[in-house]
């Protein structure tokens, strides 16, 4: 089989007088991590006791150390990643016994969620979605930042409010209610993609209400007063505030994470309300015996919930688009879950992409989940 | 003129730029022009850059605006109205449904591993259903449409007669009526709400795009590069059939996948015997007696060839 082997860069460089010159030389061919078919290539330059990859792919070591070119300051990993993968990491260097993490200085890709940035690394068959960048040619919404809203439950609370380009009073708009909202606008350019979305068709016209909670981890883990902020206080202010196509089938609740532990209960104690969910890498925690679930305490509202809902599931939407990553610890929940929603009747599509748990990823699948549960006019229109 | 029809002149897409004016005077067209964009809905009166490439004369005829008057004035036909499309719409899920269910059923029979005759005549089958859908999914559509209008008689209600009489007194001083594209259901609902076809009759027609689709006989909607899945082609509707046998598939290059042998034959196989013609950018069809005489546009075969540069 020896015929069969790739002879990878690293390999040549390790075969190669390993001076100062080669090393500049090797990392001013190439960009970094460096992929060759299926093997991707993690590397550092720099003295230091030991140097470790961190990652979030759910399945592999989260730290794998880097190893020395002998007689070199420059330190490698290589392993093989799936085609189509998409993986965030920083670099641990340890030095005088400590180890800091770093992004990857020779990386400039960078993915940023609401703790920093991460270094992005994809395998072959990967691309960014050209529809996530702004479109010339795309007529930007407008964006209320404030909207403020009196609730009886929470007091009072501010929402974002996204208008498309074209809006107009008298026209009726479905409605897309989206938790961690302001998230999702910085970190999964969601506002971007509306714009594009809806230039292309792919999507209607349609208002979206982005919201954010000052204390998602209770409010969010099936909390009562949460559903019912939203479904008798928020959306009924939303309805009588602007042009609203008050109909099930119009009317959608989204979130990723907790945000779609959030979207599912409320849908659930409100059944045939919300007509479409999207959630995304949803934190269904649940038992098959006992009530305790290894994530910890936050995540015990939530199994109690699952667990209910598993054992009797409910049709409470007609349309439910299911994401998750395959790197991310919560495919084993998704991947079980969704038997459950399809067992009731509801239209359930599920999609699984090979990343993790971050903005990106489900940046990444908005465009399959939003044209899947609104399709827009795209077949309707010949200009 | 003896019953003899107008000429008819259909054109591809108007994207990314307008040759609707060009098309115009290539049918030899002199003169003021009614100008349907109805297709745009709300933005049916932002036609000035149409309208510079018209060149001449243009009196839009404001078909959406006129509607959404009716709808607004006549709140019992509005009501009738809004429920036949709620019905109708409801027919075209089911109608999709079915049809998701014959794709699905035709792709799981032909990746068996049988003999090539049996697949052959398996695939004929599946074309066969896809067919019937089509035609039953249409006369549904048509006996509701058919009903409505006996029931409704909506060019006798006042409000409707009052825009026809605008309408036909526009057209009878115009030497031909330029149809663009846009969103089809939209067009072809004020078109028929109005009558302009019979209100025109004795123009001639330069429709482009969704325009010339609604001149034939059968609309079908088709995108093979839908944001999800795969793209299945379905039929619309009937449209006001100007323009016999021919199914016209506009913007090819965005819409349809011309290396796709094996989709492009079960589709054309789907309409035939009407001949498939696909229009891009600066595409022509020149009609006589609602027969296409002359093309130039890409023509799609049984066998799934396409052959760029037709010329009928």
């Amino acid at each position: 089989m020896d015929g069969m082997s790739i002879t990878r860069a690293i390999d040549a460089l390790a075969s190669g007088p390993k001076d100062p010159a080669a090393v500049d030389a090797f990392l001013a061919a190439h960009t970094f991590p460096l992929v060759e078919g299926p093997a991707i290539t993690f590397v550092f330059r720099g003295e230091a006791e030991a140097v470790n990859l961190k990652h979030w792919v759910y399945g592999l070591p989260s730290s794998q150390p880097l190893a020395r070119l002998e007689g070199t300051d420059l330190w490698h990993l290589t392993f093989e990643l799936p085609r189509g993968s998409r993986v965030e990491y920083k670099l641990e260097v340890v030095r005088g016994g400590a180890g800091q993490w770093f992004q990857d200085p020779l990386n400039q890709s960078l993915a940023r969620d609401p703790f920093g940035a991460n270094s992005v690394a994809h395998s072959e068959g990967y691309e960014v979605p050209e529809w996530i960048h702004p479109d010339p040619e795309a007529r930007p919404g407008t964006m209320e930042d404030e909207h403020w809203v009196d609730s009886p439950t929470f007091g009072r609370r501010s929402v974002a409010v996204y208008l498309p380009a074209r809006f107009r009073r008298t026209r009726r708009y479905p409605l897309l209610v989206v938790h961690d909202g302001h998230d999702y606008l910085r970190y999964a350019s969601l506002g971007t993609i509306l714009d594009n979305l809806i230039q292309r068709l792919e999507i209607p016209d349609m208002i979206v209400v982005l919201t954010s909670s000052p204390n998602r981890l209770i409010e969010y883990a099936d909390d009562e007063r949460h559903a019912r902020w939203l479904t008798e206080e928020l959306v009924p202010h939303l309805e009588r505030a602007l042009p609203i196509d008050a109909r099930p089938q119009t009317r959608c609740l989204m979130g990723a994470s907790f945000g779609a532990v959030a979207a599912l209960s409320t849908a659930w104690r409100y059944p045939g309300f919300y007509g479409r969910l999207l959630l995304q890498s949803g934190s269904f925690a649940f038992t098959d015996i006992g009530d305790r679930n290894h994530r910890g305490p936050l995540f015990d509202p939530v199994v109690a919930f699952m667990n209910r809902l598993r054992a009797q599931p409910i049709p409470m939407a007609e349309r439910v688009f299911v994401s998750c990553g395959m790197y991310e610890s919560l495919i084993y929940e998704n991947r079980s879950f969704v038997p459950a929603l399809q067992s009731t009747g509801m239209d359930v599509r599920y999609v699984e992409a090979r990343d993790g748990h971050n903005w990106e990823n489900w940046r990444d699948r908005l465009r399959e989940g939003l044209s899947w549960l609104f399709p827009g006019p795209l077949l309707l229109v010949y200009e | 003129m003896g019953g003899l029809r107008p000429p008819i002149l259909l054109v591809g897409t108007q994207d990314p730029r307008f040759d609707l004016g060009a098309a115009v005077r290539e049918a030899g067209v002199r003169g003021k022009v009614a100008l349907i964009t109805a297709g745009w809905q709300e933005r049916e009166s932002e036609d000035s850059e149409l309208v510079e490439d018209l060149g001449g004369p243009v009196v839009n005829l404001r078909l959406h605006e006129r509607a959404d008057d009716v709808f607004a004035r006549d709140r019992d036909l509005s009501d009738a109205y809004k429920k036949r499309q709620r019905q109708l719409r409801l027919l075209n899920d089911f109608y999709r449904i079915r049809l998701d269910h014959a794709f699905e059923a035709a792709r799981a029979i032909s990746v068996r591993h049988v003999d090539e005759d049996l697949l052959d005549e398996e695939r004929h089958v599946s074309v066969e259903e896809l067919r019937h859908l089509d035609r039953d999914h249409l006369e549904r559509c048509v006996v509701r449409q058919v009903a409505f209008d006996a029931r409704w008689k909506p060019a006798q209600r006042p409000i409707v007669a009052e825009h026809r009489r605008e309408i036909a007194k526009i057209l009878a001083s115009s030497r031909a009526v330029v149809l663009a594209g846009g969103h089809v259901a939209s067009l072809l609902n004020r078109m028929k709400l109005f009558g302009v076809v019979d209100l025109a009759a004795g123009l001639p027609w330069i429709a482009a795009a969704g325009g010339a689709m609604v001149l034939t006989e059968r609309i079908f909607l088709f995108h093979d590069f839908p944001p999800h899945g795969t793209g299945i082609a379905e039929v619309f509707d009937v449209g006001f059939g100007l323009v016999k046998d021919v199914v016209v598939l506009p913007d090819p290059r965005r819409r349809i996948r011309l290396d796709d042998r094996q989709g492009i034959a079960r589709f054309v196989q789907r309409i035939a015997p009407a001949t498939c013609v696909a229009m891009d950018s600066g595409a022509r069809l020149w009609v006589e007696r609602g027969r296409v005489v002359r093309a130039f546009a890409h023509r799609l075969f049984q066998d799934g060839t396409v052959e760029p540069g037709w010329t009928g």
